[in-house]
């Protein structure tokens, strides 16, 4: 293919692009107008029949809660897949740990020593408080997973891994990925549909409030902590040294 | 509102800009975490906190992470 040739071809399809580009975005809303209805009715609705003041979780975790599952398990899966793939067999005891692999300087070890408590605690908030306000099990899930993480950056690998070993993550992944079924499964139980919010919606903006959405929120947390600390380990054990490799 | 939504979506725009031309990758890593606190911040000028939270915890803690120890494992293998 001569380059003139791969010229034209280029040209013709970034043409054709910035045309139906165009076209697409001349029956868009103007900016900042919303047409869906679904958005509004929940938003006049939602805290009446669910007793929650965050509707981004009513929608995630009850309205469309069957969604959310499908997402949840997305995380999971990729979890699962990278063990699969980069989890050595063997002794774990045989390899070395890594003296330093990131080499932390004393300023980043300061940061991150400081940032660790705070972290954790926001992102259990974060968890805990998905149905009163901004964030939920996924986002608290991020940054509780984070301040663990922090610990590595910190230039302690050895000392993450001691707080959260691999069967642990393992353990908290499966356990929050099926804590969601679960909830799901108690709806059939109540005598309703898979997910329905069968649980005590209790008053609006207390801790308790909002049915299963709660516990839904908790159990995402679980597997979201879970599964993005497991991949982290299993990057990490790939700078593991075996025996034969150091001979 | 409009002025910090515009502002921000320019800084976005000047920030993946650079985490894409930057070639090493060691810096590179700065930049998209950097990149990645700019895209919290035009959420959160989006009025989407819920999606800011997470865009603050996966790109700048969490992705950087994975990439750095990824590089790691490249560089030990090269050596």
């Amino acid at each position: 293919m001569t380059q003139r040739l791969r010229l034209v071809l280029l040209g013709t399809g970034l043409s054709t692009l910035l045309g139906l580009l165009l076209w697409g975005l001349h029956g868009v809303p103007p900016f900042g107008h919303y047409r869906g209805p679904y958005g509004q009715l929940v938003d006049t609705v939602g805290e009446r029949e669910r007793h929650v003041t965050n509707m981004v979780s009513a929608v995630n975790f009850d309205y469309r809660g069957f969604d959310t599952i499908g997402e949840e398990f997305i995380l999971f899966v990729a979890g699962a897949g990278c063990a699969v793939v980069l989890r050595r067999q063997g002794d774990p005891a045989e390899r070395t740990e890594p003296s330093g692999p990131l080499g932390a300087t004393e300023a980043t070890r300061t940061v991150a020593l400081l940032g660790m408590a705070p972290l954790a605690v926001f992102g259990i908030y974060v968890v805990a408080h998905g149905h009163l306000t901004p964030g939920g099990g996924f986002q608290g899930g991020c940054i509780t997973a984070s301040a663990v993480v922090l610990v590595c950056l910190a230039g302690r690998c050895r000392t993450m891994r001691r707080i959260v070993p691999e069967t642990l993550a393992d353990l908290w992944d499966s356990a929050g990925a099926g804590g969601y079924v679960l909830v799901g499964l108690g709806g059939l139980a109540g005598g309703a549909a898979f997910l329905s919010n069968v649980l005590p919606l209790g008053t609006t903006g207390h801790l308790t409030s909002g049915g299963t959405m709660a516990v839904i929120s908790l159990a995402i947390g679980l597997e979201v902590t879970g599964a993005l600390l497991l991949i982290v380990t299993e990057f990490l054990n790939q700078l593991q040294r075996t025996p034969q490799e150091d001979a | 509102m409009i002025a910090l939504q515009v502002t921000i979506l320019l800084v976005v725009a000047v920030a993946g800009a650079v985490a894409a031309l930057i070639r090493q990758p060691k810096r590179q890593i700065v930049a998209l975490n950097i990149y990645g606190l700019t895209l919290a911040l035009l959420f959160f000028a989006f009025s989407a906190p819920d999606v800011a939270l997470s865009e603050l915890a996966v790109g700048g803690v969490v992705l950087p992470m994975i990439v750095l120890l990824a590089l790691a494992r490249v560089r030990r293998h090269e050596r």
